[in-house]
């Protein structure tokens, strides 16, 4: 029993950081119909970043956020526009899956030469802190993780509101053409909101770093994981990929908890194949078929 | 043009049977028992990546299953050496049934939602691959016995057991395309809703071609194992053969005949001088991804249709490309579509 | 007796928008029926709704005498109800024959045969004859002008021979010439026993092709009658015209 409970805290805690991460991918979703594949290849990106900043400057990873944030939206922007940008709108669909696959293998192949595939993580030394909350464990850097993750999603959530960026989104996301008319740069939109989902992942990979050892290799469990959450919560509804994500945390964490950390990733499969069984919208999604 | 088509297979074929008589060098039919290897998984994606538009990129699990099981079946005694061939269409029926429900699942909805069951499918493979230990060996791999062939032309079996499986992929792709599968799918791939709303049969055409793709590449995977005789599960089960089956076929052309045998016989011979190189498998991860967003990008149609569309062009010289009402019938416009079909 | 098609009581929200609100009418067999209503009475939701596309909230939908809640558009068109889209949607890739032959439908044998059998071809021809499109058999069909292209999918739903076809604006966006012709294939099919009902803007066309006439506001049926009855009808004036 209180090996589930503590369980139960830890999936609450990891899946507060799958938020973050499956938020960005479900914003990407929603304004180009397209599931963005190298997701999970930004935050091992971020972390190596990260990584690299800490072992060569001493920073901080919590404060390297501010370094690797707009980084990383840039590395979106740029990837938008110079791949997925000129697709035709009619094979777009299929193809921005194929080339988004591209890239996270690309970034794979790239640290692989340059950090070669042994095992890092971050250890500012505190990582390994926790407290002793009425006889649970709660992890220090999973919580301010957590934190973080919550902050950025209010972050995220300021900007889709009140800023004009925001609107641009919303409205591109609800009915492109009606906010085209309305003066909505199409292109631009879709630009700068992949970067925005790619900014998502560096604050995720600073916390990705810290919590587990990563190898160029370790985006294929993430993106199976972040595949699942936005899956479950409905293609394109942020609230539902974000309940999705705390939701599989939790099931996650249970399954390494009372049968074997392996099986944990096989639980994600599993949950995926009985969602599309049974729900294919998932928990919030809109109709999953195609345009009528 | 039905007759030049035929015409095309027969020197194709009837020159790769004769070649590993005239091919001394071992490492020359080594290189060739791979491109064939290649051209056939490339051949069996475009199944369901090409003609169905539903890009799998898990088909390495597939790939993986077949290698593991030849493994599995024959770790120690392979009787005399032809055994596991005459095993193989029953591993590759096994792989096809076995993929029917994930199938089903997998494509219930959308595309991509089908890659993400199928990434999904591939990491999975790889991490039982590693754990189920008492099966697979795990991380130390597995061994496959010995083919007792004679020496120096210890390759030419398996040559022409890749061959083989090359022509069955052809003929299934070629199949498909004269069949009313083939025309279903290409309606699926062009608008998925409208198909199924004039009658198409979406969901049994989506898993015949993906039932058909999975056992042809479990298959290839079977004769794989059995010649480089030690598989590890990062090698069956391995992203990177996606990523070439993919690539492959982008390159010669999707939903096209030629196309993924044409993408195999120019970038295998490539990898392979690249190889001695540069050597280490991540470059070849950087340089897969990096030419796959070139062609994406420069050469979206792939070789064969772009060449197709040439010519057509060419044939069109001087009348307008858009047909008003009342068009005569032309010619070389038939001519023409019929070339791009083939 | 039973009308071809049963529309009761159908409803479908959308988030706070009720785009289609408590529907019900009836469209009898043999004839050649108009929807009409102003911008967003839910004309198109309702077809959605008809043909499978979109599952109702509530209500039921009867073709035949049988109902077809939440059958799906496939085993709707081989019963016999086909649609066309407001946006002409036909299959680019393929040729104009081949649209055709893939409309047409197979058995489960014929689907492992041939891509186009003599039959189909025939068939297929026959149809493109009646519409004058035979010249173009071999293009492919994303070479096609708009008008055309609308032509090809009312002609490609037709080779299933439906009891009744939903017309979705098949004159929008097309010249004088075109609306003459599809008036001409409409009346030539409805002589041999095609029923239709059709979403359509174009007021002249309604008046003198259709009858009765169906009018939607705010997705409700507000009047059903004579194109005649119904144009003089207070409520369809203030529907179109009122605030």
């Amino acid at each position: 029993m209180h090996a589930l409970v503590q369980a139960v805290i830890l999936g609450v805690l990891t899946g507060g950081v799958y938020a973050l991460m499956a938020s960005g991918q479900t914003l990407i979703f929603g304004i180009m119909k397209v599931v963005n594949l190298a997701q999970a290849a930004f935050v091992i990106l971020s972390a190596y970043l990260t990584f690299s900043l800490f072992t060569l400057t001493g920073l901080d990873p919590f404060l390297s956020i501010l370094i690797t944030t707009p980084v990383l939206f840039v590395i979106g922007v740029a990837t938008q526009w110079t791949l997925l940008r000129p697709l035709r709108p009619d094979e777009a669909s299929q193809l921005s899956l194929l080339v988004t696959f591209a890239v996270a293998l690309g970034l794979e192949g790239a640290l692989a030469l340059l950090y070669n595939t042994t095992f890092r993580s971050i250890q500012p030394g505190y990582e390994n802190f926790s407290w002793t909350v009425s006889g649970y464990q709660v992890n220090a850097v999973r919580f301010y993780a957590c934190l973080l993750s919550l902050g950025m999603l209010g972050l995220l959530y300021l900007v889709l509101r009140h800023t004009k960026l925001g609107w641009a989104i919303r409205a591109t996301v609800q009915n492109p053409m009606s906010a085209q008319l309305l003066g909505v740069n199409a292109r631009l939109v879709a630009a700068y909101g992949f970067g925005l989902g790619a900014a998502t992942a560096a604050a995720a990979g600073a916390v990705f770093g810290m919590i587990s050892p990563f190898n160029p290799g370790s985006h294929y469990d993430l993106i199976s994981r972040l595949l699942t959450i936005v899956v479950l919560g409905g293609l394109g509804s942020i609230g539902g990929s974000i309940i999705a994500a705390l939701a599989m945390g939790i099931v996650g964490s249970i399954v390494a908890a009372l049968v074997a950390p392996i099986w944990s990733d096989f639980s994600f499969f599993v949950v995926l194949l009985l969602v599309l069984l049974l729900r294919p919208r998932g928990l919030f999604g809109a109709r999953v078929r195609g345009a009528l | 043009m039905r007759g030049a088509g035929l015409l095309t297979a027969a020197v194709f074929f009837g020159a790769l049977t004769l070649l590993p008589f005239a091919v001394g060098a071992q490492w020359l039919l080594n290189m060739l028992i791979f491109t064939l290897m290649y051209a056939s998984l490339a051949s069996a994606w475009n199944l369901v990546g090409g003609y169905a538009g539903y890009p799998s990129l898990g088909h390495a699990a597939f790939f993986g299953v077949g290698a593991y099981a030849i493994a599995i079946l024959f770790e120690d005694s392979v009787g005399d050496g032809y055994l596991p061939f005459f095993l193989l269409p029953l591993i590759g029926v096994g792989a096809a049934v076995v993929s029917v429900p994930i199938g089903w699942i997998a494509m219930r909805t959308r595309a991509d939602v089908f890659a993400i069951v199928t990434i999904t499918l591939l990491f999975i493979t790889q991490t039982l691959a590693f754990n189920l230990r008492d099966v697979t060996g795990g991380a130390q791999g597995k061994s496959v016995g010995v083919a007792p062939f004679p020496v120096d032309t210890y390759g030419r079996p398996f040559y022409y057991a890749m061959l083989a499986l090359l022509g069955l992929a052809m003929s299934a792709s070629f199949y498909v395309r004269h069949s009313k599968i083939g025309l279903s799918l290409l309606a699926v791939r062009a608008d998925e809703d409208k198909a199924h709303g004039v009658g198409v049969r979406v969901t049994a055409v989506k898993l015949i071609a993906f039932a058909a793709s999975a056992g042809i590449t479990a298959m290839v995977g079977g004769v794989w194992a059995y010649y480089v005789g030690f598989i590890y599960p990062q090698f069956a089960v391995d992203p990177l053969l996606t990523i070439g089956m993919v690539l492959m076929t982008f390159l010669g052309g999707r939903a096209t005949l030629w196309g993924p045998v044409v993408g195999a016989f120019i970038l295998v011979p490539a990898q392979q001088s690249f190889a001695y190189q540069l050597g280490a498998s991540q470059v070849y991860l950087l340089a897969y991804a990096a030419i796959f967003l070139i062609i994406m990008l420069f050469l979206p149609r792939g070789i064969l249709p772009t060449i197709t569309d040439r010519l057509y062009r060419q044939g069109k010289h001087g009348e307008g490309s858009r047909a008003k009402a009342a068009g005569s019938s032309d010619e070389v416009t038939r001519d023409a579509l019929r070339i791009a079909e083939r | 007796m039973t009308a071809l098609l049963e529309v009761d009581r159908l409803s479908k929200h959308f988030g706070g928008v009720r785009a289609v609100d408590g529907c019900t009418f009836s469209v009898e067999e043999g004839t050649i029926t108009a929807l009409i209503g102003p911008n967003g009475s839910g004309k198109t939701t309702a077809f959605n709704l008809i043909t499978g596309y979109l599952k109702p909230d509530s209500g039921a939908v009867r073709f035949g005498g049988h109902s077809v809640k939440n059958q799906d558009p496939a085993r709707l068109y081989r019963l016999g109800l086909s649609r066309t889209f407001q946006q002409a949607r036909i299959f680019p890739d393929l040729s104009v024959e081949e649209n055709l032959v893939i409309a047409a439908g197979c058995s489960w044998r014929g689907l492992f045969g041939a891509r186009r059998t003599r039959g189909d071809r025939l068939r297929a021809l026959a149809m493109l004859e009646e519409f004058r499109l035979a010249g173009l058999a071999d293009l492919a069909a994303g070479e096609l002008s708009y008008g055309q292209r609308k032509l090809l999918e009312f002609a490609a739903v037709l080779m299933s021979r439906p009891r009744l076809v939903l017309l979705d604006e098949p004159t929008a966006g097309v010249n004088a010439v075109m609306i003459n012709t599809m008036e001409h294939h409409i009346r030539a099919r409805h002589k041999e026993g095609v029923t239709f009902l059709i979403v359509e803007h174009d007021m002249q066309l309604v008046m003198r092709l259709c009858d009765p006439v169906i009018v939607l506001d705010r997705g409700a049926t507000i009047a059903m009658g004579a194109p005649a009855e119904v144009q003089v009808n207070p409520l369809v004036l203030d529907a179109y015209l009122g605030g």
